[in-house]
């Protein structure tokens, strides 16, 4: 439909962005490939050289790397345990014929909406201090000892906080998902008698399946990069510092370019396994 | 599973979802009353939940001591200049591959998706040293430039679902009448496409707003907006939790507000369209 004319037209119009985001992806990833390559201090100016592969050995070999790596993988691999479950069973909930379901809905979606530094803090201090927060409190109430959550379990409580924050994320897809079920098929299977369990197994999962994978590929880019909440709760340690981190600590700390490049490009390479799944299945919706 | 249910099931069901959403909606309930106690009540043991001193002084305090306003304002600058921004380049780009097609418009969505794939981390190494060399650390235009631009990808997919949707015919019908490029766009094509371009600028704010990986490296002072504010009581000294609430319910409520009123856009925008 498209005359030659509006098809030049049409191609002005996107260049903009096609080549601003080109840029945006071809200039740093440029950078950070050949910064990884060098060994590059910035407190040692001079002492920049070319050293190939060097950084990636030091960084895949280092026990800090493993570390950061094992608790990437522990980060993510919870969270999306913890939100795609809880997800699923609030989704539920919400899509019974439930009183005051709007308010219901605004109540579950708020910590979406919250930074990652107030929900850090406010968790950190006010809920899981071992002495005056809240859930020592309730801990103490029940005759139970008071947990102190990030001395002993740090990694447990940076999930805790992070999961809070992706709940209502989940809840809310897998929401919309179910509310596309249609009605007939509902009415079908009660008219058949379903069992409340095989009518969750048989159709309602089938159905949502679609959706949970969405969340989980979604989920699995945002926690990739989980950053903030650990900056302001335990700055690091060696339990909770994830790849975010370990690049954030090379960079700044160290200042060590070279190093923290070639963890970069690790990180680059991990969201990249994820987001090959994630293209190929938007990519299909978009055919409809 | 909203099958048929007796009214006793579902005073039930309704019993088990309000627990459970004021379970998750708790800890902001819990630092919205901290935020009017005093220290003292804050931190007492058993903790106070209504009964207690109700005082606002800690909002000013906020102002006093880590410079609420400034915080905002910067705030609202990058949020909104970076949401502007990215709509200034992302309208025409979702315009013409939503209603001129080629062959390459398929390619082109997905590749820009996938730049948003793009780990910060991975990237920050490359960005902080051009910052640094090009003294854009810490500045406005400088954080602002990469908030839009981590954003252009889902702001051009959430106008083109939305354009997508505008019939066709409609434009066929304008440009039958001799309707020019300009006129089209402006005529016949905003008016239908207002709604769309709202709820994309709505999620694109929150998504600014609580940005937090390159608010936190990049900026420090002049450019530092809500999410390094709070950041800077992760080493308070002495009883800070009144203080610490006041100052995160300043820093939430806007985007709290504007969130409920997006919630549907929500789920479309983040999911890049795949489920609606």
């Amino acid at each position: 439909m498209a005359t030659r004319q509006t098809a030049a037209a049409a191609r002005a119009l996107v260049a903009p962005s096609v080549i601003l985001l080109f840029l945006w992806m071809i200039v740093p990833l440029a950078m950070t490939i050949y910064f990884s390559l060098l060994n590059y201090n910035l407190l040692e100016p001079d002492a920049v050289r070319f050293i190939g592969i060097q950084n990636y050995l030091d960084f895949l070999s280092d026990p800090d790397f493993i570390g950061a790596l094992v608790n990437t993988l522990i980060l993510v691999a919870a969270v999306l345990a913890i939100t795609v479950i809880g997800g699923i069973f609030v989704a539920l909930l919400m899509d019974q014929q439930i009183y005051g379901r709007n308010i219901v809905r605004v109540l579950v979606i708020a910590p979406f909406f919250v930074m990652p530094t107030v929900s850090a803090l406010i968790w950190k201090n006010m809920l899981m201090n071992p002495v005056q927060g809240l859930f020592a409190w309730i801990a103490r109430l029940l005759g139970l000892p008071a947990i102190d959550w990030f001395t002993n379990y740090p990694m447990l409580a940076v999930i805790i906080i992070v999961a809070w924050q992706w709940l209502p994320f989940a809840s809310l897809i897998l929401l919309t998902a179910l509310q596309s079920l249609d009605e007939e098929q509902k009415e079908a299977a009660t008219l058949d008698g379903a069992k409340a369990v095989s009518y969750f197994f048989y159709i309602v999962v089938p159905h949502i399946a679609r959706a949970i994978t969405v969340v989980v590929l979604i989920e699995t880019i945002f926690l990739l990069n989980v950053f903030a909440e650990i900056r302001v709760t335990t700055n690091g340690g060696p339990s909770t510092t994830n790849i975010p981190f370990r690049i954030f600590e090379l960079a700044v700390n160290a200042n060590d370019v070279g190093a923290s490049a070639a963890g970069g490009i690790v990180a680059v390479v991990l969201a990249n396994i994820v987001a090959v799944f994630l293209v190929r299945m938007i990519g299909k919706n978009l055919e409809g | 599973m909203a099958l048929k249910q007796s009214t006793s099931q579902r005073v039930t069901m309704s019993v088990i979802a309000w627990l459970v959403a004021l379970l998750i909606f708790f800890p902001i309930l819990w630092m919205f009353l901290t935020s009017f106690k005093t220290e003292a009540d804050a931190y007492a043991i058993p903790p106070k939940f209504l009964f207690f001193h109700w005082t606002t002084d800690n909002y000013a305090e906020v102002q006093s001591r880590v410079d609420y306003v400034r915080h905002a304002i910067n705030s609202i600058v990058l949020s909104v200049g970076a949401n502007v921004a990215g709509l200034l380049l992302a309208i025409p780009a979702a315009w013409s591959m939503a209603f001129a097609p080629t062959k390459r418009t398929k390619d082109l969505l997905m590749w820009m998706l996938s730049t948003k794939m793009m780990p910060g981390a991975g990237v920050f190494m490359a960005i902080y040293f051009l910052y640094l060399r090009g003294h854009l650390l810490d500045s406005l235009w400088g954080v602002g430039f990469l908030l839009m631009i981590i954003n252009l990808p889902i702001i051009v997919w959430m106008l083109y679902t939305y354009f997508k949707e505008i019939p066709v015919d409609i434009l066929e019908a304008a440009r039958m009448d001799g309707a020019s490029l300009r006129n089209e766009i402006i005529y016949v094509l905003t008016p239908m496409a207002v709604p769309g371009i709202a709820s994309t600028m709505l999620l694109s704010v929150i998504l600014s707003w609580n940005e937090a990986f390159w608010t936190l490296n990049l900026t420090n002072v002049n450019a530092a907006p809500l999410t390094n504010m709070i950041a800077s009581f992760s080493s308070p000294e002495g009883d800070f939790w009144a203080l610490l609430s006041a100052a995160s319910v300043l820093a939430i409520a806007p985007i709290l507000i504007i969130g409920w009123f997006s919630q549907r856009q929500l789920v479309r925008g983040l999911t890049f369209g795949a489920v609606k």
